[in-house]
């Protein structure tokens, strides 16, 4: 029961977490206006984290309750279809590049990040009916890996202090 | 045993992101030597095509989208090429846009779901 509750907290924390890193990021200017959707993923942080920390579970239920807080709060059904693909598509490469072992926790976040972009890429693709919108893959892959490794890199340190706090 | 295993992963690391940047190296070698002049400018609203130009006009109009006209993207082509002038959407990435003239690039604003894209036609 002790231990239930503990995690409970500790869920709710890092949602919280989350939700603070989404909006941090959505109120920053874009990064390179030519490009749409060239963003670093703040909140993967804490999905790297969890996943580490936990599992792919108590991972995919605290983006969860990110995305949806994030899309009722600022944005609205299409966000909401975005993020949803961006974020199914990431977990489901991490967790089996995370399984394989091959990789380190940088290794497992580029790959989060391209598949990401890939997942928004495809929705953008349906939505307007237009596959040339895939040409932008081409630097949204790029700009994935780049995202990815700063995200391992903090998705690193935050494993390393919350478990010197024993969260 | 456990450093060796950690070398074993940077190195992996590594090889995952030079996959990823060779890829998208051989996508833009692709797209860059299948690029041709395009000749004409389409319009799609929603993903149906509405207006059509052709590059060579001069032209300064105004694509009018949303439920009561709300939304406006002033689409300008000039010189062969077209770009946005002004837009009302909330992030005006269309408007930052580079111009376009090159058969397939496109321009897309994603709030108002146009996407300009060039075309060849003969």
């Amino acid at each position: 029961m002790k231990l239930k509750t503990r995690k409970l907290s500790i869920l709710a924390l890092f949602s919280a977490v989350a939700i603070v890193f989404s909006y941090i990021e959505a109120i920053l200017p874009p990064i390179w206006s030519a490009v749409p959707g060239i963003k670093v993923g703040l909140a993967n942080i804490v999905t790297i984290t969890l996943l580490y920390k936990f599992s792919f579970k108590e991972a995919t239920a605290v983006a969860f309750i990110r995305i949806i807080s994030i899309a009722f709060l600022f944005g609205n059904m299409m966000t909401l279809m975005y993020s949803i693909a961006g974020f199914v598509l990431s977990v489901i490469i991490m967790v089996i590049l995370k399984r394989t072992g091959l990789f380190s926790t940088i290794g497992v976040s580029i790959a989060g990040g391209v598949f990401h972009n890939l997942g928004q890429i495809i929705v953008a693709m349906i939505v307007l009916q237009t596959k040339e919108i895939g040409y932008y893959m081409i630097v949204l892959a790029v700009t994935g890996a780049i995202a990815g490794i700063l995200i391992g890199i903090a998705g690193n340190l935050m494993l390393k202090h919350s478990n010197k706090l024993s969260i | 045993m456990l450093k060796s295993n950690k070398i074993k992963k940077v190195r992996n690391d590594i090889i995952l992101v030079a996959i990823i940047l060779s890829l998208s190296l051989i996508g833009f070698l692709i797209f860059k030597l299948t690029m041709k002049d395009g000749n004409h400018i389409s319009v799609s609203i929603n993903g149906k095509e509405k207006y059509s130009y052709s590059l060579s006009d001069s032209i300064e109009t105004d694509i009018i989208t949303g439920e009561n006209g709300e939304n406006t993207n002033t689409l300008v082509i000039k010189d062969c090429k077209a770009y946005i002038k002004s837009a009302t959407c909330p992030d005006k990435i269309c408007v930052g846009h580079r111009p376009i003239s090159k058969d397939g690039e496109t321009i897309v604003c994603l709030p108002h779901k146009i996407v300009i894209s060039v075309t060849e036609e003969k």
